[in-house]
């Protein structure tokens, strides 16, 4: 039966809300497992938006993009004193 | 020794041939979002869906100010005009330059790979050369035995001769030797019987045969005369 699947094996986009709790915490996280999944996720992308024929712009514009929003990420402290209003 | 308790080998991947590389990525909008988020929101918000939430979550952020205009936006927004200006005026170009580089590097791969696919066919047409020579061997050897026996057969009959001339000689030997046996009696015998007249001839004998010789002499004479 399709319905016996177990959780462990569901993907996360089929998680239902409620099991994301158990899901989150059934996953893997020990360094060799998060390496996995550092690994996975970028084979994941490289497979799919530059290891092709004719690549496009998409592929390495998504990762400056993904790039600039960390970095405004981690210097929001800085940037928070140039603020115009004190209370929003 | 394997313990294998789980099945080994049960998918069909497997090295090689590696399959060919897909021909697109997968599709962004505007450079930057994939083109899966636009499909995810369609069913349930339509077209305009993604860009209302873009509009709404720009205007949120900054109403909360968590973006901060200042003077790095404006060098942003710089910098961003040129982007976006260089890769619509260079792009096509870029391109077309990779794309004539990838298709060098693959004619070369197809030119070595067809290059070795000639070799191969080559040396299978030599190989079959080779074999359909090889039969030829068999009539070579065939000339070659029946040489050695028209060797033999010539020695054979040359040794034949040999034996009939050496025969012949020996018999014709024999038969010499008796011919000269009877010569030499023959002779000997007649030697014999002339001794013996010449010796049975007395002086009186000789006298009267001498006389009777003259007288016939002289009568032929006579007669010879007589004719001329």
């Amino acid at each position: 039966l399709p319905a016996a699947v177990l959780l462990k094996d569901t993907k996360l986009m089929d998680v239902k809300l409620g099991q994301l709790g158990s899901w989150l915490a059934m996953r893997d996280f020990t360094p060799g497992g998060i390496m996995g999944a550092v690994r996975r996720g970028y084979d994941r992308y490289y497979n799919k938006y530059i290891n092709v024929r004719k690549g496009g712009l998409g592929g390495i514009s998504m990762v400056l993009a993904g790039y600039v929003v960390l970095s405004y990420a981690w210097s929001y402290s800085h940037v928070k004193h140039d603020r115009r209003r004190k209370y929003h | 020794v394997l313990h294998a308790t789980r099945p080994l080998h049960t998918s069909q991947q497997s090295l090689a041939p590696l399959p060919p590389l897909p021909e697109k990525g997968g599709e962004v909008r505007h450079g930057l979002i994939p083109e899966e988020f636009f499909q995810f929101l369609y069913p349930k918000t339509g077209v305009t869906g993604p860009y209302m939430l873009g509009t709404g979550l720009l205007l949120y952020l900054l109403s909360k100010e968590i973006y901060v205009i200042n003077h790095e936006t404006v060098a942003a927004a710089c910098i961003l005009t040129v982007i976006v200006y260089a890769v619509k005026k260079f792009g096509p170009g870029v391109a077309a330059f990779a794309d004539k580089l990838n298709e060098e590097k693959m004619a070369t791969a197809l030119a070595m790979k067809n290059e070795a696919i000639q070799t191969l066919q080559t040396a299978i047409e030599e190989e079959k050369k080779e074999q359909w020579r090889a039969e030829g061997h068999g009539y070579l050897f065939d000339a070659k035995r029946n040489n050695v026996a028209m060797l033999l057969e010539a020695n054979y009959r040359e040794r034949l001769l040999t034996v009939y001339s050496e025969v012949k000689k020996r018999l014709d030997y024999q038969v010499a030797m008796q011919t000269l046996k009877r010569q030499k009696e023959q002779e000997h015998m007649v030697q014999w019987v002339e001794k013996s007249v010449v010796q049975s001839i007395t002086p009186q004998q000789q006298k009267e045969s001498i006389a009777k010789c003259i007288l016939d002499l002289k009568a032929l004479s006579k007669s010879a005369r007589a004719a001329v």
